[in-house]
């Protein structure tokens, strides 16, 4: 019989993120569905909290050392969880933190790993939905080897209602040679806005043609900047970028001051998860494109009525001055 | 302090060109794999420029450990070899995205052990923090597993070096932050974002001096199995996307700005 181990760390409240009750609900599905044995595994510097959002038998290591994001003291927790619970199948969600250890505890246990899951079923096996080449083609991947390690992408499957997990604490030595890093804290790249909003509704993209000579013969940057920032105050969206954007800083260009790489949408940048997209100045060339994969309703404004958008990219494609756009909207947002 | 830095990258299809899964003898593939035009992996790309850049001002040296099929590795070193001085370390196998990350890591892990001299108090082992190929974020730390390395990092975009020997990294986390984390010194694992740096104008002459140890390296390069028969793959596709996009042209701003609030706001 399959034992389908739920692994996640706790947040700095003590408690799981959305995103690892959406993980511990594909757990569960993949244990119904498997008819195996569902287990949840917790760490950090708090789980007591946690426990009481999950169900059933509950491993938990729970110390300070544990309460920060570290590959060397969250592989030796999440190790340690895995032995005992002796798990052939392991689903944790694919956050920072998760992503940054699961393949090398993997190894450890001489398993495989498949991360950014974006679905799954159960009939005739497990079977995992995930994309390749940066969210170019999409494969149902199966595996006969265990341990099987699944990192699973966010806003996919609803929150786990839990009644309260049975805890089984586990222990583990932690030497100093696990202790080489210390954590400082964080740090946003910018000061003043945070820009990036991974709950908003829209998902706002800034292409290159903001900081381009418009009909005047002129750049107008300052304006652009003015007018964007404006634009997400009032709608809460988040702010994304096309690459050519983002690199004029590199080149030492004229830019928008609160824009980094990571707003950056596509290829090499993040493909984020919301309902809308709205974008503006980009052409939606193919690598920026990509990163949209999973924006549900799209529009797209720009002067270029044969741009990417044009060719099926979009539902919507406005041929039009996003200045004079984005000012209009900005002010019926009030 | 001198470093030896080792980036592991290798070889994606051109991402302007469209890729189109197909089924071969050997499994999933790409339509045309060999005809498409092949690019240093882009987050492995801008590790290999960090460590450049790095290496220049500890006096350190740097090696690249490329898998790929030689063919490929031929064509694509022409131009990666311009960008930044670097020692080729190449390992004969199939860079397709389809293959699995622990059987490439095991391969990159044996090459990176078979050069002479390592001394692994002075090693960074450098790679990006996902592939443009398979996309998953999973070989660097299983190489650094490999190679016994517990201080590792994922999504970098910078590394500070400090006068005793530790080193300050910028990790990206959630929401558009960084955290923050001190390591007392090598060796550490770091997968790369984006970083700081453009990406290096061609120089010829870096090119000619790199091109010397290049082909060699090609040729020499050992060729490893890195299939994994428990690994099955079912209907590759490229989802039918195409939208109808309506073209709104020829309106009034007023008109447009009121239809997009009124959208933004169902
Ligand atoms: C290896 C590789 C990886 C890549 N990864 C990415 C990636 O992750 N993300 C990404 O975005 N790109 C990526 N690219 C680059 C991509 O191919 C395009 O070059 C890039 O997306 C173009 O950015 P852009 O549309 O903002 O700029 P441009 O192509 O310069 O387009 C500017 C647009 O602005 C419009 N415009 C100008 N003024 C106005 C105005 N007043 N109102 C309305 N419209 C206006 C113009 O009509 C034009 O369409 C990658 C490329 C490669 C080779």
């Amino acid at each position: 019989m399959e034992k389908i181990l739920f692994l996640s760390h706790t947040e700095e409240n003590g408690h799981l993120s959305p995103h690892a009750l959406e993980t511990l609900t594909a757990a569960s599905r993949i244990a119904a569905g498997l008819g195996g044995e569902l287990l949840v595994g917790l760490y950090g510097g708090s789980t007591g909290d946690a426990v009481q959002q999950v169900s059933g038998k509950t491993y938990t290591i729970e110390e300070k050392i544990f309460a920060v994001s570290r590959y060397a003291t969250d592989a030796a927790a999440a190790e340690a969880i895995c032995r005992a619970a002796g798990a052939t199948i392991v689903v944790a969600p694919g956050t920072s933190r998760t992503m940054r250890y699961l393949s090398g505890v993997a190894a450890r246990l001489d398993g495989k790993v498949d991360t950014h899951i974006t679905g799954l079923s159960t009939e005739g096996g497990l079977m995992l939905h995930r994309w390749y080449y940066r969210q170019r083609m999409r494969a149902e991947i199966r595996r006969s080897d265990r341990p099987w390690f699944i990192a699973v992408e966010s806003g996919i499957f609803e929150k786990f209602v839990g009644t309260g997990g049975t805890v089984e604490s586990v222990s583990v030595v932690i030497d100093d040679k696990l202790l080489r890093t210390s954590v400082q804290g964080f740090k946003s790249p910018v000061t003043g806005e945070q820009t990036i909003r991974p709950d908003a509704d829209t998902l706002f993209v800034a292409g290159a043609g903001w900081t381009k000579k418009q009909a005047d013969g002129q750049t107008h940057t300052d304006n652009a900047a003015d007018l964007i920032l404006d634009f997400l105050k009032k709608s809460g969206a988040s702010l994304g970028s096309s690459k050519s954007l983002v690199d004029l800083k590199g080149e030492g260009q004229s830019v928008l001051p609160f824009m980094t790489h990571l707003n950056q949408v596509g290829q090499t940048g993040s493909t984020p998860r919301h309902p809308k997209g709205l974008a503006t100045c980009c052409h939606g060339e193919e690598p920026h494109v990509v990163g949209w994969r999973f924006i549900t309703e799209r529009r797209a404004i720009n002067l270029d009525p044969n741009c990417g958008w044009a060719q099926g990219k979009a539902d919507v494609l406005y041929v039009a001055d996003a200045f004079a756009v984005i000012e209009e909207i900005n002010k019926l947002l009030g | 302090m001198s470093l030896t830095i080792v980036v592991c990258g290798s070889l994606v299809p051109d991402p302007l060109q469209s890729l189109i899964p197909m089924p071969t003898p050997d499994g999933f593939g790409l339509k045309n794999e060999m005809m498409l035009p092949h690019v240093l992996d882009p987050w492995a790309a801008h590790a290999l420029y960090e460590a450049a850049n790095l290496a220049k001002k500890v006096n350190g040296k740097v090696y690249l450990v490329s898998l790929g099929l030689k063919a490929k590795l031929q064509q694509s070193m022409m131009t990666i070899a311009q960008k930044v001085p670097f020692e080729l370390v190449a390992v004969d196998a199939s860079h397709s995205g389809f293959s699995d990350s622990s059987a490439v890591a095991d391969a990159l892990a044996a090459a990176i052990n078979s050069i002479a001299g390592l001394d692994k108090s002075s090693l960074l082992i450098f790679g990006g923090w996902e592939s443009a190929s398979r996309a998953a974020g999973t070989t660097m730390q299983i190489v650094g597993e490999k190679l016994g390395i517990v201080d590792q990092f994922q999504g970098v975009d910078e590394i500070l070096l400090n006068s005793d020997g530790s080193f300050q990294v910028l990790e990206r986390v959630e929401g558009g932050t960084h955290q923050v984390s001190v390591c007392s010194g090598p060796p550490a694992v770091l997968g790369w974002a984006t970083g700081n740096l453009p990406e290096p104008p061609n120089n010829p002459q870096v090119g000619m001096l790199n091109m010397r140890i290049v082909m060699p390296a090609i040729q020499q390069a050992k060729p490893a199995t890195i299939k994994d028969q428990a690994l099955t793959f079912h209907n590759v596709e490229v989802p039918a996307q195409r939208r109808q996009t309506k073209i709104v042209k020829d309106t009034p701003v007023p008109e447009i700005a009121r239809e997009i609030v009124e959208w933004l706001r169902l």
